[in-house]
């Protein structure tokens, strides 16, 4: 019986890795949750809106890099966020006044705009694809490791190793500034109140003398930062792909709902449910019972409850439930 | 007659450009096209006969079509023996399991008021199930996958000719189809779409993962075919002669015996593969007319009439008596199924079932962009989305040369602008299809060929 040695390795498997894949997606989902929330559409083209932003993010790193700036140990990314938001959120406006503009004063189905957004997705996959190319690329420079496995074993004693990446503290720390800044400004400033007000009854806030306009504008660039931000600490993490960030639009979406859609909170912490239970169900807990059961009940199999091709599956199969339960979501959501 | 001139113009125009191809490009592309099109008219149908008629939104065409493949699969195949008795056994008793479970749990839920022990008890028979299905199946999908996994390592099929697939992939289908649409078919629009999606990614993990079933990404090959081999077509005699007597006039002009045997040779090669995409174009061309006519005799009848009510104002009809919900759920399946025909003629046409390549953005959202450019609610209308946007897909790539070729033709022809946009040109088919679709969502939100009501 060895609970230490049980625990880390939880930590290291587990705890860590989902814990940062929740905080990508959670920007995700708080993403498409805003959208949902005030424009009122599920807006399919999540993905390749992030993967535009980190697109940028990539091409000033990559710049940056070749005249010799940079961070350190951090990486040159974070120096060159700022200006694929800057970007990212001018791509996003141009977009809503050329296309869902059109369909908002009209006072279109949510049907019409969720298809109008299928659109803007191609075109965005178009226009990522023709200017970054659809191979893979890494761009993270610095110091990878904030531990290594090697050291923890050494300082510790222990048989197991914590390994943590720099990349994975750098994406909890900006997940939880970046979303206690917005529910800050949701809930305290007048104008984060005008958008819940606006998102919660329409017609109810433009009698009270909400400038709709005003409220869209700056929906859109909350949404542009969100979207540069998880997709270029997702890309930090693993690497940038445009169609890895198209096929992420599928967890983000479940992580979304499954928190109750219309909801940032429920958003955010759906975000981390998602990766929790993703990673925790495709585990091989072999290892952990070895550690804890005595050596004469030691197991055979991999005690994995599934394999680790249904990683996605997971997610959806969550969703699924949600939706049959409780389809307001698991924190309460507008109601479907 | 005129008013029907719209449509007429519209197809005379569509099978013009694809002669144009077959007379610039070669008629094996054309051909190539013209079968794919096809394909995706049936696609479009079963998606249009959903949205068009009954406003219900599918996204989750993908599935739909990987399981009609997958039905071309274990139809045609032949049955791997040696799997069979290695764990056909353990297979057959976790289904027989499978089914046992079901039927409890329905039994228990129709039989027992809803309280909090009847949700703990079916969670329980649920869960218990699944971890005595596993350790009952795990060793029977490890000795299938055992044998001769380079060639086999799953059960095969019933080795059945492929053609039964098109029934039995719209059964398929139709039977998923039942079962999301009990699920998911009380959600509203967006939330129908989004659950459809994730369901259909669902499938696929499913087809890909399951090496025992369907050979998973090791991909299945050489089906067998409707049509004959063009190997076998181009050792016939009467079919060496007939591509002699079509292209006589121009083997006359060559005297020589020798040369006129080598070029008589070379055009019996070309002329077995496009002989051979004739013979699919025939089966699909017999398909889609068959889908076609039920399809609009079910328009026109009373059923399409109470299901355009259902669409246009679902309590109304529902307040007429009519059951909305028992609808909703028979337009979705028929719907799939059609879909589902379309995914076995995909797999019949390739001859290869890769569960790898089934990928949203092909499988749903072009099909989709189909219906739409089309004309939703207009079977006329969603077959000639299938046809124009199949069509621009393809040639968006030699249309995207062209262009780029043009715009940067001051440039040298190794400046890094051009260089980069030439190797680009294979992701014009995107700008192209969403522009199109935003285009025709704005200006002409019904489609090219409206639906159009008429009262006989």
């Amino acid at each position: 019986m060895d609970f230490v040695n049980a625990t880390i390795l939880l930590l290291n498997y587990i705890f860590v890795p989902a814990l940062a894949y929740g905080s990508q997606l959670a920007l995700g989902a708080i993403f498409v949750t805003l959208i949902y929330g005030i424009l009122r559409f599920a807006n399919f083209a999540t993905g390749d809106m992030m993967s535009f932003g980190t697109m940028f993010v990539i091409l000033f790193t990559f710049y940056f890099q070749s005249v010799g700036i940079s961070l350190g140990v951090l990486p040159t990314a974070l120096l060159a966020i700022p200006f694929g938001i800057i970007l990212m959120v001018g791509y996003m406006l141009i977009i809503d006044k050329l296309v869902f503009k059109y369909y908002r004063i009209n006072k279109s189905p949510p049907v019409q705009l969720a298809m109008v957004s299928i659109g803007v997705m191609f075109v965005t996959q178009a226009v990522v694809r023709i200017i970054i190319g659809p191979s893979d690329r890494r761009f993270f420079d610095g110091e990878k490791f904030l531990i290594k496995a090697g050291e923890f074993k050494e300082m510790t004693g222990l048989n197991e190793g914590l390994a943590i990446k720099s990349t994975q503290v750098i994406t909890i720390i900006v997940t939880l500034i970046l979303v206690s800044t917005l529910f800050w400004f949701l809930n305290k400033t007048k104008t984060g109140k005008s958008m819940r007000a606006y998102s919660d009854n329409e017609d109810l806030a433009l009698l009270s003398g909400i400038d709709p306009k005003k409220i869209v504008m700056i929906t859109w660039v909350i949404a542009g930062i969100l979207a540069t931000i998880g997709g270029a600490l997702y890309g930090l993490d693993k690497s940038f792909k445009p169609f890895t960030y198209f096929n992420n639009m599928l967890p983000i979406f479940a992580a979304a709902i499954v928190g109750g859609i219309g909801n940032p909170f429920g958003a955010f912490l759906g975000g981390y449910v998602i990766a929790f239970s993703e990673i925790l169900l495709t585990y091989a807990y072999r290892k952990f019972f070895m550690y804890v059961l005595p050596e004469s009940m030691e197991p055979d199999g991999l005690i994995q409850l599934l394999s680790t091709d249904y990683k996605f599956a997971v997610s959806f199969s969550i969703l699924v439930i949600v939706l049959l339960y409780r389809p307001s979501g698991i924190f309460k959501g507008k109601v479907l | 007659m005129r008013k029907n001139l719209n449509v007429i113009a519209a197809y005379s125009i569509m099978m013009g450009l694809i002669i144009l191809v077959g007379i610039f490009q070669s008629w094996n592309i054309a051909l190539s096209i013209f079968n794919l099109c096809l394909i995706s008219a049936v696609m479009t149908m079963g998606a249009n006969i959903q949205w068009g008629y009954a406003g219900l939104i599918n996204f989750g065409i993908m599935g739909f079509t990987a399981l009609g493949g997958l039905a071309a699969v274990l139809i045609s195949v032949n049955p791997v023996q040696e799997a069979w008795s290695a764990g056909g056994f353990n297979i057959l008793f976790s289904l027989f399991l499978i089914i046992a479970m079901v039927l409890t749990v329905r039994y228990i839920l129709k039989n027992y008021k809803k309280s909090k022990n009847r949700t703990y008890i079916v969670a329980a028979i649920v869960i218990l199930g699944i971890v005595i299905i596993r350790f009952i199946a795990e060793p029977g999908i490890e000795a299938i996958e055992g044998v001769d996994p380079a060639k086999t390592g799953f059960l095969g099929g019933l080795g059945l000719p492929i053609i039964f697939s098109w029934v039995v992939g719209a059964f398929f289908a139709g039977g998923l189809a039942f079962v999301i649409g009990k699920v998911a078919l009380g959600l509203r629009a967006d939330y129908l779409a989004i659950a459809t999606l994730l369901i259909s990614e669902i499938v696929i993990a499913i087809i890909k993962h399951e090496d025992w079933l369907t050979r998973g990404v090791k991909n299945v090959i050489g089906l067998k075919r409707p049509a004959p081999y063009e190997v076998n077509l181009q050792q016939t005699d009467w079919f060496i002669s007939l591509v002699e007597k079509f292209n006589l006039s121009k083997l006359n002009l060559i005297t020589d015996l020798t040369e006129r045997q080598a070029a008589l040779n070379q055009l019996v090669i070309e002329g077995s593969s496009v002989f051979v995409k004739l013979c699919y174009s025939g089966l699909f061309l017999v398909v889609v007319i068959i889908l076609l006519i039920l399809t609009q005799k079910a328009l026109y009848s009373p059923w399409g009439r109470m299901m355009r009510a259902i669409r246009d104002n679902e309590e109304a009809a529902n307040a007429m008596g009519k059951n909305v919900v028992k609808q909703h759920l028979l337009i979705f399946v028929l719907g799939s199924a059609i879909v589902g025909i379309a995914g076995a003629m995909l797999v019949t046409q390739d001859g290869l079932f890769t569960p790898g390549s089934y990928r949203p953005l092909r499988y749903t959202f072009l099909i989709w962009v189909m219906v739409i450019i089309g004309g939703s609610g207009n079977n006329f209308g969603a077959i000639l989305g299938g046809f124009v946007v199949w069509f621009l897909w393809i040639e968006a790539a030699p249309i995207g040369l062209y262009l780029v070729n043009l715009t940067t033709s001051g440039l040298d022809d190794t400046h890094f602008l051009k260089v980069h946009l030439i190797e680009s040109v294979p992701y014009f088919r995107f700008l192209m299809m969403g522009v199109g679709l935003l285009v025709i969502m704005r200006y002409r939100p019904k489609g090219i060929l409206p639906e159009k009501i008429e009262i006989k």
